[in-house]
């Protein structure tokens, strides 16, 4: 029997407050093969950021337990980066030392200084922001310092990339030439990728499999869609693909028709 | 005259760009020149006109303090010379600047050390915030020459009292403002701390420090101005070199013009330190303090 790559099992999370237990995610079991890109979907409070959040180590699930590549996940690291929702980079560094901090710390021991330096700069590349190396992020547009995070999170070379609704604060067409960059991205890396969204179109664009949450309290996931769309995929072609508007339908029945936020005006 | 035409007329023999290109650098400097003393220029009439009052109010014979022509006339002497040395406390300004500022040099240093300390640990641990934060609220309220005569007693000496006037007197918001500063940080920075896995050398250096450095400078800053402010005070009654105790000594031999001189210079340099802390702040931080 194999195991995936990553996997959650039974992953709970209880909150106690003022005496009273509240179950905000319960039962959660999910595999995730190597190279894979998941997106999780549901209304906001479902606890698709605390998910991430305990994949990543920064909360500890109360029940239940994750393991990546053979080894249970119990405190944060490395080898799974993150890509903060407001890119959270240091504003008092460039954006060639955000990337570099982190390239230091993880490639300390194993890279020259000189192969750490090429590094840096390799993954600035990847994300196409060569040209503003030396920027501090008050000067970079929201667009491009989301793109510092993302580079910042590839230099770590994570087992898998953490993504917390990574385009969320972006407009319309920013956000299509980032998820342009991270579909080429992961095309070229074959990184394995959890991606929090709200947005039912990035998640159909991006993912290999779309992972449904129930509403809270007590969420869980719902139901889990495999997307079997050819990639590269181009979202001029696929806007009247019938597979993608499909697939497209079946998330937006299951978030307003099945799992309708009952308070959402 | 002569030279400009000749100048002017091998430009044109040229082709007048060399000639046009100095000329607008000439202008272009002239302009900024204009600019600057046009930004001085409240400055200047404010000052003019405070002094004519101060003048006109105090000219009369029975006034009791001087008018400021008498003041130059009065401290001449003292203004030219500032580093005379006749030994004892008969020294220039400079030599009374220099020992007062020597002691807010140790006294502020040592304040700023165990302050940014105490200010990291309070704003780390809540327990260290429950159990000192209030402590440190009274006692931030003492005024600074109320330290005098305890720290007299505990140190049997002047020179070390004074230092721990200063120390005393500048450490409190220099406290408190590091431990909001180091509230303040954002939970984004310390997560990516944690999936970095930084040290906590590493985290105090690349994250607390940078991140608050802003509040800390302004803690510096409020520190430094309190430390001038006392060691005035605490020189009047502790006596030897030091401005403070010249301004005592002026004022014991009624000498009015020179006390109003110590005041000048006081304030310059109360002001010239507060500048000196910003622009490090500025530098260190990489971006305004404000």
């Amino acid at each position: 029997m194999t195991h995936p790559y990553l996997s959650l099992e039974n992953v709970g999370m209880d909150f106690t407050v003022a005496g009273r237990t509240f179950h905000a995610v319960t039962d959660v079991n999910l595999g995730i093969d190597r190279g894979q890109f998941v997106s999780i979907i549901g209304h906001s409070g479902c606890g698709k950021s605390t998910l991430l959040n305990i994949v990543a180590g920064l909360t500890r699930c109360t029940t239940g337990g994750v393991i990546l590549d053979g080894q249970e996940v119990n405190s944060p690291g490395p080898d799974r980066a993150v890509v903060f929702q407001n890119h959270s980079l240091l504003p008092w560094l460039t954006a060639y030392q955000n990337v570099r901090l982190a390239v230091d710390k993880v490639f300390g021991a194993s890279k020259s200084a000189s192969e750490r330096h090429d590094w840096t700069l390799h993954n600035l590349r990847l994300v196409h922001m060569d040209h503003a190396v030396d920027k501090r992020p008050d000067e970079l547009s929201g667009g491009m310092k989301q793109r510092v995070g993302i580079a910042r999170a590839l230099s770590m070379e994570p087992k898998v990339l953490l993504m917390d609704e990574p385009f969320g604060a972006l407009d319309a067409l920013t956000r299509a030439h980032l998820q342009d960059t991270v579909m080429e991205i992961q095309a070229r890396l074959n990184s394995t990728v959890i991606m929090i969204t709200h947005d039912v179109d990035e998640a159909v664009l991006l993912s290999d499999r779309i992972v449904m949450m129930t509403n809270g309290p007590s969420a869980t996931i719902g139901e889990v869609l495999t997307v079997d769309l050819p990639r590269p995929r181009r979202r001029l072609d696929l806007s009247d693909d019938a597979r993608y508007v499909g697939y497209r339908a079946s998330v937006l029945r299951f978030l307003y028709e099945r799992h309708a936020k009952p308070e959402a005006a | 005259m002569s030279t400009i035409s000749e100048n002017s007329a091998v430009g044109r023999v040229q082709g007048g760009g060399g000639l046009s290109a100095l000329a607008a650098t000439l202008h272009t400097t002239l302009d900024r020149a204009r600019s600057k003393l046009f930004d001085l220029l409240p400055l200047i009439v404010a000052l003019v006109t405070l002094l004519g009052i101060w003048e006109l109010a105090c000219r009369g014979a029975g006034s009791s303090l001087p008018p400021p022509s008498r003041v130059v006339s009065e401290t001449w002497e003292l203004i030219i010379n500032p580093f005379f040395d006749n030994g004892g406390v008969d020294k220039g300004l400079f030599w009374h600047l220099a020992a007062s500022l020597e002691r807010v040099a140790i006294g502020f240093t040592l304040s700023a050390i165990t302050g940014i300390a105490l200010g990291v640990l309070i704003g780390q641990s809540s327990l260290a915030y429950r159990g000192l934060d209030p402590i440190f609220q009274v006692l931030r309220t003492v005024p600074p020459l109320a330290w005098l005569p305890i720290s007299l007693a505990a140190f049997r000496q002047a020179d070390p009292s004074a230092i721990f006037v200063i120390f005393i007197t500048s450490i409190w918001p220099i406290i408190l403002n590091t431990a909001v500063g180091v509230r303040q940080i954002p939970q984004d920075y310390r997560n990516v701390a944690r999936v970095l896995r930084l040290s906590p050398l590493e985290f105090f250096f690349r994250i607390m420090l940078p991140s608050s450095v802003p509040f800390i400078f302004t803690g510096l800053k409020i520190g430094i101005g309190l430390s001038w402010l006392a060691i005035v005070a605490a020189e009047m009654l502790i006596g030897g070199v030091g401005i403070g105790f010249f301004i005592w000594d002026a004022w014991n031999s009624s000498l009015m013009s020179e006390i109003i001189l110590a005041l000048v210079y006081v304030g310059l340099v109360g002001f010239i330190l507060d500048r000196v802390i910003t622009v490090i702040g500025n530098r260190v931080a990489g971006r305004k303090v404000g």
